[in-house]
């Protein structure tokens, strides 16, 4: 018996259960490809047009800063995928840290890899083929939304090399998550560490692809995400990029292999430190035990936006030196915040992108209801005098608050950064209520996950997919454009655009009470229906 | 109140799955009731029924007085539930978790605590991920019979200890005087050990209900004679099973309604050495869990 022994068995085990996840995945970035190039040839054709656009884009740093730059104005693939290619690589990359933790750690942790283990399986075999899972899963990817993007009317070559950025993001995570997931002794725990990597790689080459000539445009080099965009796809692609992804995997993917090979089944890197033989004097509500149970990923979380705000808060003030265009940029950033000044409608559409992201986080939250009644432990709880509603609302408060106390961080760390590059601490208040005015859309998304809790627990996941369809209208719908009755069905097209738009009470309130009925349902169905659904 | 728990005609559908089928159940206050069944047999759906987590679809449900699925909470101050599968919360130390719900439920008695932990041998600081099956109940053990709690739930709870913990666990159970325990157990030696009274489910159904001394009378009692000569006419007899008669030697099984024929019977033939066997808890269980049913030995005999 080899270390790798069972390889194959465990492969057509991931494959048999992921037989319904990895196909959606698939198709959703497949698709969203698709209508992004479509649009884009549609209304672009080669030409003058095109050119400007492109040229548009590349001169507002803090869209490239979002998203990344146009290499090429003349060819439509470039206006086309730059969004894609930047935002969209990182779920790719969150797909491949989800494939592998779901077949390394979370197996483990959950005791099911015992039972495998105890079989003819060869120590290598689970991480293995994970790994096999994860690369084949990014392989058939890259290949499929190079020929979606050929049949879309784009180049052969920049449409492959388009695929296999994407790819290549993908598979450069999946060694990263595949370490990760070493590391850590709960899947949750090897996510986040591996979400944060993904959040810095950003970050890092948000950083170099802002930088003037002089500036640090190596950051962008030291990022796997930044790879992908120096790919160069429909701008004489660079295929020696694809070597370098798989160097890097070739590098890490041992690292993990060495750590599996020196650890015990279940345990992490660092071994566990015993804990207190009795509670603490103020672990004695189910709130209590909610936010000891969530406190260390809102830690994570809010270390996370401090620096991401501290790095947007500086940006803004760098966009001075792009205006020399403005009349033209302004009208192109008309349409993605809405607002005159141009800082200003950066700011309002980098805080509706954190609004976003924090919603992330509070559907994150919420959705510990559901792990908590699958895992068996809402029972004791439940049977030992907590109320049905203390219970639920232990975790929804949790959430609603983290989600509040986030989105205030990043407003008081992007405010006062960009009041003081800008010499003008007054800016500050501007930023901070930008802010606080993606709580309403944010508590929305925390109360449709509260409210299939409640009612319907089995697709208790739905507030992803509502999160992932938000997002999708509002990055998609207005290239096609849609419809503006669709567009206005997501939440974050409701959120005032601020600093520089015009406040309105209205929508503001309107969206509160949605999340308060959401919220009030799921309350309404948790406590009549029984527990736990399995 | 005499009665801690009275179940009637309970049912409760997940589905197309009838999980429980006309279920009847009645715990006496004080008392150590047996709950047997067969894995599947719905005894841990029932004790869902009983805290107020599921709720029923018809019957009627009464607890220490009230209705749980409308009363949950002032119920589950005044007792104490153990899982059959306890999951713990994998950052929480084991004593974390027992002081934990021992405060949710209204305060611990410190030193049962302390006492329960040293007799289960239970080391409190370990984290919930690092505790095996048994030591995951010990957790759960320790925490439901620290509390000042009139009645305990326990579902399976012995399933992961080891015999000498388990010995521990029945000593701990004679000492609940004046609590009422009902017991869900398949461990037979273990019902037959604690309890008072036993109900038998089976298929969501109770299919027996009783002291163990009531449930042995409606079955048979396995009798093993030499005789004076061979027998005559014990085949006819009503009530007389699985009859093997090798020359002066006889064994069968006897209802436990025609003993005292049988052996009038026997004496007949003049009795040289007899060897009687009540039925074991196993026998009981065999006979109710069996794939087909037997009809009862009593109806038989009428």
């Amino acid at each position: 018996m080899t270390a790798y022994t069972g390889t194959g068995a465990l492969v057509r085990l991931a494959l048999r259960r992921d037989r319904i996840m990895i196909p959606i995945w698939l198709a959703a970035f497949v698709l969203s490809a698709s209508s992004a190039a479509a649009a884009v040839v549609k209304l672009y054709p080669p030409g003058p047009e095109l050119v400007k656009a492109s040229e548009q884009f590349n001169q507002v740093s803090a869209v490239v800063a979002l998203y990344g730059r146009i290499y090429d104005p003349n060819n439509p693939g470039g206006l086309a995928l730059v969004k894609l290619g930047g935002l969209g690589s990182v779920f790719v990359a969150l797909m491949s840290i989800l494939l592998v933790m779901r077949h390394t750690r979370a197996e483990e942790e959950t005791g099911r890899q015992e039972l495998l283990g105890a079989t003819v399986m060869g120590r290598r075999a689970p991480l293995t083929a994970a790994l096999i899972v994860a690369i084949g899963t990014n392989i058939v990817l890259a290949v499929l939304t190079g020929l979606i993007l050929i049949a879309s009317g784009l180049d052969t070559n920049g449409s492959f090399a388009f695929g296999a950025s994407w790819g290549g993001v993908g598979i450069t995570f999946a060694a990263i998550a595949a370490v990760t997931a070493q590391l850590t002794t709960t899947a949750r725990a090897g996510t986040g560490l591996a979400s944060i990597v993904l959040g810095a790689v950003y970050v890092l080459r948000a950083i170099g692809d802002t930088a003037g000539p002089n500036g640090p445009t190596w950051a962008s080099w030291l990022s796997p995400v930044g790879w992908g965009q120096q790919f160069h796809w429909y701008a004489g692609e660079r295929w020696w990029v694809l070597l370098l992804m798989i160097g890097f995997t070739i590098v890490v993917v041992p690292i993990a292999y060495a750590l599996v090979a020196r650890r015990d089944l279940d345990a992490g890197l660092l071994p566990d430190r015993p804990g207190r033989a009795t509670a603490a004097p103020s672990l004695r509500s189910s709130f209590a035990l909610a936010w000891r149970l969530q406190r260390g990923v809102l830690y994570a979380w809010a270390g996370a936006t401090a620096v991401l705000s501290f790095v947007l808060g500086n940006i803004a003030t760098n966009l001075s030196g792009f205006l020399n265009d403005s009349s033209q940029a302004q009208e192109f950033i008309t349409k993605l915040g809405g607002a005159k000044a141009l800082e200003d409608a950066y700011l309002s559409a980098t805080l509706g992108f954190v609004g976003v992201a924090v919603s992330a986080y509070g559907i994150q939250a919420a959705s510990r209801l559901r792990g908590e009644e699958s895992a068996l432990r809402a029972e004791p709880l439940l049977a030992a005098g907590t109320t049905r509603f203390r219970w639920i609302m232990s975790h929804v408060v949790v959430a609603l608050l983290g989600t509040t106390g986030l989105l205030l961080l990043v407003g008081v760390v992007t405010g006062v950064t960009y009041g003081a590059r800008a010499g003008d601490m007054g800016r500050a208040g501007g930023v901070i209520a930008g802010a606080l005015g993606q709580l309403p859309a944010t508590w929305v998304l925390t109360g449709i996950t509260m409210a299939a809790f409640g009612i319907a627990p089995k697709v208790a996941a739905i507030g992803w997919s509502a999160l992932g369809a938000f997002v999708v209208l509002g990055v998609i719908g207005p290239l096609f454009p849609l419809n503006q009755t669709v567009m206005d069905i997501s939440p974050f097209a409701h959120s005032p655009k601020l600093p520089g738009g015009v406040f309105s009470a209205t929508p503001v309130v309107a969206l509160t009470g949605v999340a308060v009925l959401l919220v009030a349902a799921g309350l309404y169905g948790f406590r009549r229906r029984d527990v736990p659904v399995t | 109140m005499s009665e801690a728990i009275r179940v009637e005609a309970l049912v409760k559908t997940f589905g197309r799955t009838r999980a429980l089928d006309g279920l009847d159940l009645t715990v006496r206050t004080g008392e150590v009731h047996g709950f047997l069944g067969p894995n599947g047999a719905g005894k841990t759906t029932t004790l869902r029924v009983l805290l107020g987590l599921l709720r029923a679809d018809s019957g009627t449900v009464s607890l220490l007085g009230g209705d749980p699925w409308r009363d949950a909470t002032d119920l589950h101050r005044r007792l104490a539930y153990v899982p059959g599968d306890v999951t713990l919360w994998p950052s929480l130390s084991g004593g974390e978790v027992i002081d934990l719900l021992g405060r949710l439920r209204g305060g611990l008695n410190p030193q049962r605590r302390k006492d329960l932990l040293e007799r289960f041998e239970l080391d409190p600081r370990k984290k919930g991920r690092a505790y095996s099956k048994g030591n995951r109940q010990k957790v759960a053990l320790v925490a439901a019979l620290a509390s000042d709690v009139e009645l305990l739930l326990l579902d399976e709870p012995t399933s992961g200890l080891d015999p000498l913990m388990e010995e521990v666990f029945r000593e701990v159970i004679r000492e609940q005087e004046g609590r009422t325990v009902l017991l869900s157990s398949h461990i037979l030696a273990e019902v037959e050990a604690l309890c008072d009274r036993i109900t038998i489910v089976r298929e969501g159904k109770t299919v027996e209900s009783g002291t163990l001394t009531e449930l042995r009378h409606l079955t048979r009692t396995h009798i093993a004679a030499e005789l004076a000569g061979p027998p005559s006419g014990l085949d006819g007899l009503p009530g007389v099973h699985d009859l093997v008669v090798t020359g002066a030697r006889v064994s069968f099984d006897v209802d436990n309604d025609n003993l005292d024929a049988a052996l009038r019977h026997l004496s007949g033939s003049g009795i040289r050495s007899l060897v009687s066997q009540p039925p074991t808890l196993e026998e009981l269980f065999l006979r109710h869990y069996g794939d087909h049913v037997e009809p009862q030995p009593a109806a038989v005999a009428r």
